[in-house]
């Protein structure tokens, strides 16, 4: 069967998409949690206020089957009642800051040393998918790709659990994106 | 100054990439670089998409369950206090991946303007009037046969600035979820035989007249409630890893 197009996100998926700890995948404190965040540039070099983020990835054991309760809701007056503070879920949802930042706050992924990442923006017809590395080091798709390019696929270390990690929809350091079939 | 962007240009656009992609063959989604959407100009990737060896996590996905969802997500005529303005419709469909094979138990989200056509979001300055008993937000989770209903108002056109006299048709934001990463989808339904669509080039940026057609739903009489309420039906097909990817495990 043929696949039903894609469509942009617009501008005005706000009110609908973005859910309360989004891009809190662990509660603050949680041992071993990391903290990865960047700005997500269009072709310019200007931050895009108005792009949306989905991280999934596997716990620290490498287990990828996911688990319920990324967007609890709130049976009594209908909002988000945040995640549960235990279950490790494997999804987050950030839509960035109107000067473009965004941040996450997750454990390392056992197993595939990644983060996936999707994005979808106002502007962006078709969302794209790209890979979040902790680490230049023992992957297939780093190893095929030259120095440069790869670059973009690796967070830097900024302190002690922080990493830093921009994205470029264009142009000069534009990240790599996947094409997944 | 520069002159003002018109439709006639846009439409010429819309009619130049429409005629290479009858000969080349449209895909069936739209081209990120799609200059008619003129916000698409720097938020495309220039290089090609690279396929990586391996896709272990992309090919597992989120899951969600009853606590992400409850009964009323489904109905945005029940929101607030009182009764949305507008013809009260139901939205119904299945979800399937390429092989028709039903996708069960996933998040299905759906959002939208008002009747008068305004999204209640600080950004939307369009002078019509925000409804108060109308929020547009829903979500639910696709049953056994990979179904999904939802209950709602039919949402107004709107204009936006793309260029002079630029009007969005009458449509409803989707956001689907497939039991990979690498099958998510963000797309929209549009209601069938409005006048707007030669002239919009988001739903023209899809250049495939066939691919198209797939975006528009169909009114369903066997799905309207008397005295209630008029029926839509809009089947989604998720795109995704082919089979051979899936089953080599790559």
């Amino acid at each position: 069967m043929r696949p039903t197009p894609s469509q942009t996100v617009g501008p005005f998926y706000g009110y609908a998409l973005p859910f309360r700890g989004g891009g809190d995948l662990v509660p603050p404190g949680h041992p071993g949690a990391i903290s990865v965040h960047g700005y997500v540039y269009d072709g310019a070099g200007a931050p895009i206020p108005d792009a949306l983020l989905e991280f999934w990835q596997a716990d620290e054991s490498g287990n990828l089957d996911g688990r319920p309760g990324s967007m609890r809701r709130d049976e009594v007056d209908g909002s988000f009642a945040g995640r549960d503070g235990v279950t490790f879920t494997g999804f987050g949802r950030v839509a960035t800051d109107l000067d473009g930042h965004w941040a996450l706050r997750t454990v390392r992924p056992g197993g595939a040393p990644y983060i996936a990442v999707c994005v979808f923006a106002r502007g962006l017809l078709h969302h794209l998918y790209t890979r979040v590395y902790l680490e230049d080091a023992g992957d297939a798709l780093l190893a095929s790709l030259p120095g440069d390019r790869r670059a973009t696929l690796v967070a830097a270390p900024e302190r002690d659990g922080v990493y830093r990690f921009d994205i470029r929809l264009q142009g000069e350091g534009e990240t790599v994106f996947l094409d997944l079939g | 100054m520069p002159e003002p962007l018109t439709q006639e240009t846009i439409s010429r656009e819309i009619a130049e990439l429409h005629e290479l992609a009858a000969k080349a063959g449209g895909g069936d989604h739209p081209s990120r670089d799609y200059p008619p959407y003129r916000s698409s100009g720097l938020r495309h990737p220039h290089r090609p998409l690279v396929a990586p060896p391996e896709a272990y996590t992309e090919l597992r996905g989120p899951v969600f369950g009853v606590a992400d969802v409850t009964p009323l997500d489904a109905d945005l005529t029940r929101q607030h206090a009182g009764e949305p303005l507008g013809e009260r419709i139901t939205v119904t469909g299945r979800v399937v991946d390429r092989d028709g094979r039903p996708v069960r138990g996933q998040l299905v989200e759906v959002w939208q303007a008002n009747a008068s056509g305004r999204y209640p979001h600080q950004r939307d300055q369009h002078p019509a009037p925000l409804d108060p008993n109308f929020t547009g937000t829903g979500r639910c989770l696709t049953d056994a046969d990979g179904r999904y209903a939802f209950t709602t108002i039919k949402p107004g056109a709107y204009p936006w600035k793309n260029h002079v006299n630029a009007w969005r048709p009458a449509h409803i934001h989707f956001s689907v979820f497939g039991t990979a990463f690498a099958q998510r989808l963000v797309t929209q339904m549009y209601f069938p035989g409005d006048p707007l669509f030669p002239y919009d080039p988001i739903l023209q940026s899809v250049t495939d007249d066939k691919a198209r057609e797939r975006l528009v739903a169909a009114y369903d009489h066997e799905s309207s409630r008397p005295e209630w309420s008029l029926g839509y039906r809009w089947d989604i097909v998720l795109d995704g890893p082919s089979a051979t990817w899936m089953e080599e495990g790559r």
